[in-house]
């Protein structure tokens, strides 16, 4: 059994874990155990212009309970978004990324917070997967002070600028091309660090995006594009949409790979893989196939674009949790209990994070000018409506 | 691209030295605000009140703090020596590019991106021999892709670099319109202040000599609602150079609109390192019967029209507003509760123009202080002819002005 891995822990809950003695039944400690194991992804990779990488992938028990853990966290978060939502107290634009949770857990094992990424409006989850913490999610989701962007933002912009998380967009494409800014401002500082660019397959079709690979692989920049494909641009399916769905060949004479976004481990071994190609020959991109369970956003049932079976089918299939878990189990690495108690423990985090996050305050009406400049310029400007409004630059 | 190297003649002719009808020495020193002096000033700020023709020596008045690592220059020298160096004669682009070169030298995060900047020195020669001198990858040459290399520039900016973009000409910018809005101007806001923009996005716009309908655009109607960038424009070389730099040093994103048909304006520049406040308007000839407000390069037409109204009597006193927003509302508001009167000359369009938006400011804030309605002088809602005639009736030309002053002020 895997109890004797867990003599000693030190997994995020840490904190919260009492030196474990027999008192397992309540909380459940990530083992620290880091004997590799290989575990074969589920479809070998597809690749275009290039050499896929092995289907093996390295990894060990401490890292697939953090996997577990961290989508189990995701998942719930997305539901309880879900709830509040339906509840009113998140408005306007609501996208939820539950079942696209390898995606982004993938990602981030493979690289550091050196590396930079940027994402569209579906980014909740990547936005805790960079190191954000509940309270700043649900805050920034109510509009409250806590939200990590201080209730200004909302759903579609999430920013971490210390983890190096560059948001959060509402406008879909315009974040490549910011994207590829952000791989030349790394290589202009010669940091050796590279840029995920991460788009749907709706965005694929867009302009700038081309634009910015053609000025990418002529300057030879760190940037990834990463086409997170989950099937749908909003309401119409990728076959009505593009011409050509193999998004990973669509960059032509830029090397493409096609991944299956459901498998974390495929994730991360396709990320090792662009992260070396990109910091020696310039932009590849990949192509995530992944699935969303929910509609494009809270307003779209998603329904009326797929059957349920679809739905049904594929989180029975491929769901990413679910995949870790067996694996878990089959390696034996946690009983079924213990990974239950994760995701209860999961539960109450987020439950709790909400309790808190329905506390923070309202924004004062003052912070309606903060940040519409930036300060520190020592000058004083004067708005055209001088009299009530003054944007002080200082 | 027949139209780059154009407006030589006419410009010339706008020249920046109308000095003989004013005397520059009668300064009027209305009671300016204050900036704070912060310790480490380094940079001298020199107040532009009537310094049109710089033969006069530059007031270093008051240093302003800009950044913490500014290089000291010769700030002492020049608040102290009353006979300063006499300066250097350059035209308006040859001006832009010593900001340019001065600024990437200062500090090496400071790049340039734009169509043709690098190796072919820029379609208005703004960038010549900066490729050469700070290598390509500082002075980009992109493909003809706005919307994609502004958002590239803006992306860089987020992270601490300093890009410079060039449109080829303003018109084109409208590609990157939703860069420009929606990034450039509201990502310091939507983060929460986590991320600032401290990108400049330049190029010439304005009608120019039979440009034809597309290269003769306005854009600055159209980028004026946008929350959280500030919009300059230049005039004299002077300020050309001033506000370049004082663009690359502001941390807020800044779009610095230049003029087709002024880049052959010469003029005499300090040789000390100097820059202008962006938010400033600049008064070109103090008066008192009627202010009028113009910018770029309805600034000259103004000034000719200026000569005919001395002749004929009048005393208008002119002021450049340069900073297209936020406007200098301190300088303005001044001059009108002095003269009572306001015209506002402009090369925007009627509809949604920068002088739409002044004229309803200045009702909103001195309505007590006008003794007539404020007269807006703007371009025609066409798009510009090509036929020379018709442009320049699209144009307003300094024979209208004397007529609207003769108007405002019977």
């Amino acid at each position: 059994m895997a109890l004797s891995h867990l003599a000693t822990s030190s997994s995020r809950s840490a904190a919260l874990l009492r030196p474990l003695s027999s008192s397992i039944y309540l909380r459940r400690p990530i083992s620290t155990d880091t004997t590799p194991i290989t575990v074969e992804t589920s479809v070998p990779f597809t690749s275009h212009q290039c050499e896929a990488p092995s289907r093996s992938v390295e990894t060990n028990p401490k890292e697939l309970l953090t996997f577990f853990r961290d989508m189990a966290l995701m998942r719930r978060m997305e539901i309880a978004a879900d709830s509040l939502y339906k509840a009113k107290l998140i408005r306007g634009f609501c996208h939820l990324y539950d079942g696209q949770e390898a995606v982004a857990v993938g990602m981030e094992a493979a690289i550091t917070k050196k590396d930079c990424i940027i994402t569209a409006y579906r980014d909740h989850c990547t936005f805790v997967g960079r190191g954000g913490t509940l309270l700043e999610v649900f805050s920034e989701l109510m509009g409250r002070q806590a939200g990590c962007s201080r209730g200004k933002g909302g759903s579609m912009h999430f920013y971490k600028k210390d983890s190096n998380f560059y948001g959060g967009h509402g406008i879909v494409g315009a974040q490549v091309p910011l994207g590829c800014g952000l791989a030349f401002a790394q290589k202009y500082s010669k940091d050796e660090n590279v840029t995920f660019a991460l788009y749907g397959d709706g965005a694929a079709n867009q302009g700038q995006l081309f634009e910015a690979l053609n000025i990418s692989a002529l300057w030879d920049l760190p940037a990834i594009l990463v086409c997170e494909n989950n099937h749908y641009g909003m309401g119409t399916a990728e076959w009505r949409a593009a011409k050509s769905p193999a998004y990973y060949k669509r960059g032509d004479y830029v090397p493409g790979l096609k991944v299956d976004g459901m498998d974390a481990l495929a994730v991360k071994q396709a990320c090792k893989f662009a992260k070396e190609h990109a910091l020696k020959n310039g932009p590849i991109i990949l192509e995530m196939d992944t699935y969303r369970y929910h509609g494009h956003s809270m307003s779209d049932p998603g329904s009326t674009y797929r059957t349920r079976d679809e739905i049904s089918g594929v989180r029975q299939e491929r769901d990413p949790i679910e995949r870790i878990r067996k694996l878990v189990l089959s390696h034996d690495l946690a009983t079924e209990k213990e990974l239950k108690d994760i995701e209860k423990e999961v539960r109450k985090e987020v439950d709790d994070a909400i309790a808190q996050a329905k506390e923070s305050p309202m924004p004062e009406p003052s912070e309606l000018f903060t940040n519409v400049f930036v300060k520190g310029l020592g000058v004083e400007s004067f708005g055209a409506d001088r009299k009530e409004v003054r944007a002080t630059l200082p | 691209m027949a139209a780059i190297f154009q407006g030589v003649g006419a410009a010339a002719a706008l020249s920046s030295s109308p000095s003989n009808s004013f005397d520059s020495k009668k300064l009027l020193f209305s009671p300016r605000r204050s900036f704070s002096v912060k310790k480490g000033a380094s940079v001298v700020v020199v107040r532009s009140d009537g310094n049109v023709n710089l033969d006069l020596n530059p007031r270093g008045r008051r240093a302003q703090q800009l950044i913490a690592n500014a290089v000291a220059t010769k700030a002492d020298s020049s608040a102290t020596s009353s006979s300063s160096k006499p300066g250097h004669e350059l035209l308006l682009f040859e001006a832009l590019r010593e900001g340019l070169e001065e600024e990437m030298e200062r500090d090496p995060s400071v790049c340039v991106m734009g169509e043709d900047v690098g190796h072919y020195g820029g379609s208005y020669k703004v960038t010549k021999g900066l490729a050469t001198k700070f290598g390509d990858l500082r002075v980009l040459d992109t493909p003809i892709a706005e919307n994609s290399f502004t958002g590239m520039g803006i992306g860089a900016a987020m992270t601490g670099l300093r890009p410079v973009v060039e449109g080829m000409n303003m018109g084109f910018l409208l590609l990157a319109f939703n860069q420009i809005s929606n990034n450039c101007g509201m990502l310091h806001y939507t983060s929460g202040g986590q991320f600032t923009i401290p990108i400049v996005i330049r190029g010439p716009g304005g009608v120019g000599r039979q440009l034809g309908a597309e290269h003769s655009q306005r854009l600055e109607s159209y980028f004026q609602s946008i929350p959280g960038i500030q919009m300059v424009a230049c005039s004299t070389p002077y300020n050309a150079k001033g506000l370049m730099k004082a663009a690359i040093r502001s941390e807020n994103p800044v779009i610095l609109f230049e003029h087709v048909l002024l880049y052959n304006l010469k003029e005499r520049i300090p040789d000390e390192d100097y820059i202008c406040n962006l938010e400033e308007a600049e008064m070109v000839r103090p008066g008192e019967h009627v202010t009028i407000l113009t910018y770029s390069r309805m600034r000259y037409h103004v000034m000719q029209a200026a000569k005919t109204l001395v002749n004929k009597g009048y005393d208008p006193e002119v002021i450049d507003i340069r900073s297209l927003k936020p406007f200098d509302l301190y300088t303005i508001g001044n001059s009108v509760k002095k003269t009572h009167r306001v015209l506002i000359v402009e090369e925007c369009m009627r509809t949604g123009g920068i002088g739409a938006s002044l004229t309803a400011a200045i009702n909103e804030n001195f309505l007590d202080y006008l003794d007539a309605p404020i007269m807006c002088l703007s371009s025609q809602d066409v798009p510009t002819p090509y036929a020379g005639t018709l442009e320049e009736w699209t144009v307003v030309q300094p024979a209208q002005i004397v007529t609207a002053v003769e108007q405002l002020c019977h």
